[in-house]
């Protein structure tokens, strides 16, 4: 599909990036023009990754997060998060509603599956100490209705 | 402050705001712990007036509150969430848990 715009940047996984990285897409995907609850439901799919990078793929350890976002034709927004953290061993595992492996930390096991349910499309790529990269898409529609 | 305590007899009110995230989740929490350790509410109100987002991080705070006030019989009373919020819980399953309001 062809690639009508197109940013990525790249900050250090830390917490206070997870509000940053929000409001970067929050900004890119506006030329879209989404509703409000296209918006809220971006963002928190865009939260959930950013946290699995800090909280999974480096541990609370030093390490960028990559952030590419891509305005598609069509009116498709496209989002990729890349990590070089320790990757996941078991993805379709990682994917079901409920696993975690970090329930000592309050996390819920549902990262991917609030991801999957505000995001048409998400797929996921990782290497065992290679890392892990999340691709997600969403046609933005012109629908107003539910603003 | 992301969250304003209130007490009153047997009820915690938590007064929560700005964007409930991983970020965010633990000093709330701590919050929130110290006043249920002081108080041993039979009810825990959060009250999600002020919150301009959450993400699953706050799915973890409810469920860790309601683990926290249940030993002494207490439950959580979820008010004021906008759609947003209300959509991410309803994912999770929290209505089981706590009255969403």
């Amino acid at each position: 599909m062809k690639i009508l715009n197109e940013i990525k940047c790249v900050f250090p996984a830390d917490s206070r990036n997870e509000g940053l990285a929000r409001s970067v897409v929050t900004s890119f995907s506006s030329q879209l023009d989404p509703s409000v609850n296209e918006v809220g439901e971006i963002k928190t799919a865009v939260s959930e990754a950013v946290t699995n990078c800090i909280v999974h793929a480096y541990r609370e350890k030093k390490g960028d997060i990559e952030l590419v976002a891509r305005a598609l034709e069509g009116n498709m927004l496209y989002i990729k998060i890349r990590d070089k953290g320790c990757g996941i061993e078991d993805v379709k595992q990682a994917m079901e509603p409920l696993y975690t492996s970090a329930p000592e930390e309050e996390r819920t096991g549902l990262g991917f599956s609030v991801m999957e349910s505000f995001m048409d499309k998400v797929s996921v790529r990782s290497k065992p100490d290679k890392g892990t990269s999340v691709i997600m898409t969403r046609k933005i529609l012109s629908d107003k209705s539910d603003a | 402050m992301p969250v304003i305590i209130d007490t009153e007899e047997n009820t915690v009110i938590a007064h929560l705001s700005g964007e409930v995230d991983h970020h965010n989740a633990g000093e709330i929490r701590s919050d929130i712990d110290l006043a249920i350790d002081r108080h041993h509410p039979k009810k825990l109100i959060l009250d999600f007036d002020g919150v301009t987002f959450m993400d699953s991080s706050g799915i973890g705070l409810v469920m860790g509150r309601y683990k926290a006030v249940k030993p002494f019989g207490g439950c959580v009373i979820i008010e004021n969430t906008g759609s947003q919020i209300r959509k991410v819980m309803r994912l999770a399953g929290l209505d089981r848990l706590a009255v969403i309001k």
